[in-house]
């Protein structure tokens, strides 16, 4: 694909997917950066210059410990961002699978799932996650399953209902006549054919993750203090709000920049693919 | 009436599988729980007498049916911290939640169904685009965001609310009256985004179908289109999503009430897990899935009451059938 036809691709996106995929870019690509670029160690503290204001220094000013605000909001993703990534691509292919067999199985098979993701749903998704850290500790890998573990159904009961009517479309059966086996069907001729679902369900669930992430880490059960993170830094500074707003503001505004920005991803990319995203709840 | 009595059987099926998903969770803690519970420096009399209390010497299938038989009949267990019956500790922590969340509830789905409303029949005006950008910012700031937003505003800088509650769990009502304003604003603000969305895209839907536009060419006027017409039939799909928002206002409950050291539901349940006071996570777990499949059955017999073509055959398969709850517009595709 050239760059001219991908350029053309892009601008029927519409703008404000694309503003949407740029904001989201930024974040992205600062997180990536931090380490060439931060001004200061993140993790250092300094006794003498505790809760400063804006300086040349320090652009962003420096915390309760005297640690540098900018490095550590530009380090503060990493966790969020890396965490979120693996938990919504996990739940993103977990969830299709199940949502697509019990779409094609039909029967007592689909009620069978159907009923199990249900019941998984009927806990709200901070309550398992607290329920599963407490039993087995607030580690990376933990929290990674633990999120796949509660969002997979989720993911599952929109490709559960997106898989449905392109079964019953003629190269399905065709392809069933054939005879060829349920498995390359569903991978073959079902999942490409609700990519669409899956790409608008995979944006908005990536949201949904790094708020759950962050709030984790604002609870006090995702990252542990020294780290820099989004969630923590906000847990941490706001006692300090009005002495140096800054420590809350810069982690509270990129966290936004980076949430506003998928969602608008979303949305675009849901009117594009002509998928309503407005009809699903926070599941 | 076959399908009330099948929706039920639904309900307490899922009601019974959450409970085993719930119990088994717990269970998977690796090693010895009861060592696991004390530490490393528990005496091995104290690690006997646990597991005695807790019945590990039992296989799990014994433990699973004596905790579900015991919480049928209300008796939850007891803590493992203060040794204070769970079934009490949750009711006295639940009441307070209520006081929050009803009027959240509230409060949250008329605002929500309003605006939505007001923006579909707008649509494309500078009213519909600012409730699409507050939606879209209340939908991307996370709950802790807007309850320490909310401090700063309302307890900083104009000092009119307490930022958070002093009393415990002990605190009456009196006590608790001044501290509950600002949370029930934050669980409003966490709830509306999605209910607005979807009443403004079913309520388009509405305001397009011939009947609408009949009872306009008919000269009837705007108002009594959008609300007698049209907003019946535009709720049915929004039912579901009202649903959802509001049985996961227990999920939402949990940052709100740490945020404001807010006794109830939500702070026991950090407070619980700080401790890995098992039993009492597994009673809110049980609890809040209640709370949810209470919440959806309401939701669908609210459905067959408003939707008359629902209590009639369902089996014709050239109906599209009724949503379950939560189920992508897309599935409405004829088939």
């Amino acid at each position: 694909m050239s760059v001219v036809t991908a350029a053309r691709r892009a601008k029927r996106l519409g703008t404000v997917t694309l503003v949407g995929i740029a904001m989201v870019a930024i974040i992205v690509l600062l997180t990536i950066l931090s380490p060439i670029i931060s001004p200061y160690d993140p993790i250092a503290s300094n006794a003498d210059q505790v809760l400063l204001g804006s300086s040349w220094e320090h652009w962003l000013g420096t915390d309760a410990y005297g640690r540098d605000v900018l490095s550590r909001t530009l380090e503060g993703g990493r966790f969020a961002l890396l965490v979120s990534l693996l938990a919504t691509s996990i739940s993103v292919v977990v969830g299709t699978f199940v949502g697509t067999i019990a779409a094609y199985y039909e029967g007592w098979i689909d009620g069978a799932i159907t009923r199990v993701l249900d019941a998984l749903l009927a806990v709200p998704a901070i309550l398992w996650l607290l329920l599963i850290v407490s039993v087995f500790g607030t580690g990376t890998w933990v929290i990674v399953v633990a999120i796949s573990v509660v969002y997979s159904p989720a993911v599952a009961r929109i490709t559960r209902a997106a898989a449905r009517p392109v079964l019953r479309s003629p190269y399905v059966v065709a392809a069933q006549s054939r005879g060829e086996m349920s498995l390359p069907i569903l991978y073959r001729e079902v999942i490409p054919n609700i990519l669409d679902t899956i790409l608008v369900e995979f944006a908005m669930r990536a949201c949904w993750v790094i708020l759950l992430v962050s709030t984790l880490s604002f609870l006090g059960f995702g990252v542990s203090p020294p780290t820099p993170d989004w969630g923590l830094m906000i847990q941490e500074n706001r006692t300090a709000l009005v002495v140096a707003p800054m420590g809350t503001l810069s982690p509270i505004i990129a966290l936004s920049v980076l949430v506003v920005g998928l969602n608008l991803a979303a949305d675009g990319l849901g009117k594009y693919f002509g998928v309503d995203r407005a009809m699903r709840g926070v599941a | 009436m076959i399908y009330v009595a099948r929706r039920l059987l639904a309900s307490v099926v899922t009601l019974f599988l959450a409970s085993f998903f719930v119990f088994f969770a717990v269970q998977a803690l690796p090693g010895d729980v009861a060592e696991q519970l004390l530490g490393q420096n528990a005496t091995p009399e104290a690690v006997a007498t646990l597991r005695a209390q807790l019945g590990l010497d039992q296989s799990v299938w014994v433990r699973y049916f004596d905790w579900l038989s015991s919480a049928v009949h209300g008796d939850l267990g007891t803590s493992l911290v203060s040794g204070e019956s769970v079934a009490e500790t949750l009711s006295t922590a639940f009441g307070h939640t209520l006081l929050i969340a009803i009027p959240a509830m509230i409060i949250g789905v008329t605002i929500s169904v309003l605006l939505g409303v007001w923006a579909a029949a707008r649509r494309g005006t500078k009213v519909d685009n600012t409730v699409s950008v507050l939606t879209l910012i209340t939908m991307s700031i996370p709950e802790f965001v807007v309850a320490t937003v909310l401090i700063i505003v309302f307890a900083i800088v104009i000092p009119i609310f307490p930022a958070v509650v002093l009393q415990g769990p002990s605190a009456t009502f009196s006590d608790l009256l001044p501290a509950l304003w600002l949370p029930i604003v934050t669980l409003v603000i966490s709830m509306v985004a999605y209910i607005i969305r979807s009443t403004r895209s079913s309520t388009i839907d509405g305001l397009t179908t011939e009947y609408a536009t009949a009872a306009e060419l008919k000269g009837v006027k705007r108002r009594v289109v959008l609300f007698k017409h049209v907003l019946p039939t535009a709720m049915l799909p929004v039912l579901p999503v009202i649903s959802i928002n509001v049985a996961w206002l227990l999920g939402g409950v949990v940052v709100t009430e740490t945020v404001f050291n807010y006794p109830g539901l939500g702070k026991l349940m950090i407070d619980s897990v700080s401790t890995r006071d098992l039993p009492v996570l597994q009673a809110i777990a049980l609890l809040s899935a209640c709370v949810y499949v209470l919440v959806n059955l309401a939701a669908d017999l609210l459905a067959l009451l408003l939707d008359p073509r629902q209590r009639t055959s369902r089996r014709r398969s050239s109906r599209p059938r009724p949503k379950p709850a939560l189920e992508a517009k897309t599935s409405e595709v004829p088939t």
